[in-house]
């Protein structure tokens, strides 16, 4: 049997605005093995952050279950939540999300703090991971002195902070340029493939495809289908001729 | 990295982490610092001054002196005027609102850094006691230069109404009971201007920051301000 690390059963949010209800979610259903690349694909407005959010545990879904290791979510205490959060899940987000008061080594030992970390070790770590991303020499400067490729890179390396066992990134490379928004995947696919971390990325950069093991088309908060590599390989070929 | 063992629960941190964090959070954001702070230096200045001010006129008049220019009140009794009690009620309103204000300004404008702090494994109450340290000490500051301002503007104004006989019948202490009616003194009353200032700004940012500490992190960080 394959080992599920994320499994979603009948997930449903759904967003109260006034009297409307919008439902962002409508019923999802997914299993993520581990070590896994998976990319969730969709227009924007389809529900991608929503569902980012139910599996990372940043919000309730309305409906349904989120499991992660085989453990229901919705059963978590709150500090159970919090080392969740802290220990098995590293969030990239479009828009970096660093602490602007916070150096780029600041940044990365915060996780690290939180899980109690002693000050020398979180040190060494820290200074490995930025080194890793390649900003050994930027450590000390603070998120608004650096680039959008270089706070992705933070955001990367503190996501890493206490070895998480998934990747959650939010269309990691929207706000970048082509070439550094290459970069960022390539760096994202090597911890994927080096350290076995199973990498869920929402995102519509067709740059993605090519490094996910399975894509999850996601359209008007359901999945309308699940691709693997070897038919995304042939759709890649599609793309680049005649888009859709 | 195989299967793990079942989720523990998050430790709280000691003291000294979130002793840290706070200041260095004040240090770096050292200007924005400075301006809360000066909501709340000026909320307790304006109380302070009305307040001393009062405080000078009893003691002066219980000894016999009249202000010089005190001409549109005829204080024929002793003891507060209602529109002292009025004006000491207005600067105190004014101080309240503008302190609640000025923290709920700088909490809202946090609330993304809020969310990702839970992202990386925040316990709300680890949130809350930061704004707590951070406002305490802020509103403590603030309060003391606040209540220093507001002492130096009274006594120039007490120089102007009295002149140097201000000095010989200085309110500095509290009153005896005996000599008529009770009163607070500046020592006092800059006390309790700093307390009053650090309560409001610790009340006025953790309140904000609870609720945005009690939002799942998906709506904190969705805050735009
Ligand atoms: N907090 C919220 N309140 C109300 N509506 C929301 C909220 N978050 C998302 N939505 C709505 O839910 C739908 C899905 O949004 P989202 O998951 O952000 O899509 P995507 O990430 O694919 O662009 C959109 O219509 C969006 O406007
Ligand atoms: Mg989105």
């Amino acid at each position: 049997m394959a080992d599920i690390v994320v499994k979603t059963e009948d997930v449903v949010k759904e967003y109260r605005m006034g009297s409307n209800i919008l439902r962002a979610l409508d019923g999802i259903n997914i299993e993520i093995e581990r070590g896994e690349y998976i990319s969730l694909m969709g227009p924007s407005g389809s529900g991608k952050s929503t569902l980012f959010n139910m599996i990372g545990a940043l919000d309730r879904p309305t409906e349904g279950r989120v499991y992660i290791d085989g453990q229901n979510m919705s059963q978590l205490s709150q500090k159970q939540i919090a080392a969740f959060r802290c220990h098995r899940v590293g969030y990239i987000f479009q828009s970096y999300n660093l602490l602007h008061v916070r150096s780029a080594h600041g940044n990365v030992t915060l996780p690290m703090i939180f899980a109690g970390i002693s000050e020398k070790q979180r040190n060494e770590k820290a200074e490995k991971l930025l080194d890793m991303v390649g900003l050994g020499d930027r450590m000390y400067h603070l998120p608004d002195e650096l680039s959008g490729g270089q706070r992705q890179r933070v955001a990367i390396a503190r996501a890493l902070a206490n070895d998480p066992s998934i990747i959650l990134a939010d269309e990691p490379t929207a706000n970048l340029d082509t070439i550094t928004g290459r970069e960022i995947i390539d760096l994202i696919k090597r911890l994927n493939i080096e350290q076995g971390v199973t990498v869920i990325s929402a995102t519509h950069d067709l740059k993605m495809l090519d490094v996910s093991d399975r894509i999850v088309d996601i359209r008007d908060g359901l999945v309308e289908r699940i691709r693997n590599r070897d038919e995304i390989e042939i759709e890649v070929g599609e793309v680049g001729g005649e888009g859709e | 990295m195989q299967q793990r063992t079942p989720i523990e629960e998050q430790i709280d941190l000691p003291f000294i982490e979130s002793l840290r964090i706070s200041f260095q959070s004040l240090k770096i954001r050292f200007g924005r610092s400075i301006i809360t702070t000066a909501g709340i230096t000026l909320g307790i200045a304006f109380l302070v001054s009305v307040w001393m001010n009062n405080e000078i006129g009893l003691a002066l008049q219980e000894s016999g002196r009249q202000s010089t220019i005190n001409t549109f009140e005829e204080t024929a009794e002793q003891g507060i005027s209602t529109k002292d009690i009025w004006l000491i009620i207005m600067s105190l309103i004014v101080c309240v609102v503008g302190i609640a204000n000025s923290m709920l300004m700088a909490v809202t404008e946090r609330f993304r850094e809020i969310g990702t702090m839970k992202c990386l494994g925040a316990l709300d109450g680890f949130v809350v006691r930061l704004f707590l340290l951070e406002s305490g000490f802020q509103g403590f500051s603030g309060a003391l230069i606040g209540a220093l301002i507001g002492t130096l503007g009274a006594v120039l104004l007490g120089l102007k109404d009295y002149g140097l006989d201000l000095f010989f019948y200085f309110p500095l202490l509290p009153s005896s009971p005996e000599d008529g009616p009770m009163q607070l003194g500046v020592i006092v009353i800059i006390l309790l201007g700093c307390i009053l200032g650090m309560i409001l700004a610790v009340i006025g940012s953790s309140f904000p920051a609870w609720r945005a500490a009690k939002l799942p992190p998906a709506e904190a960080m969705r805050t735009e301000v």
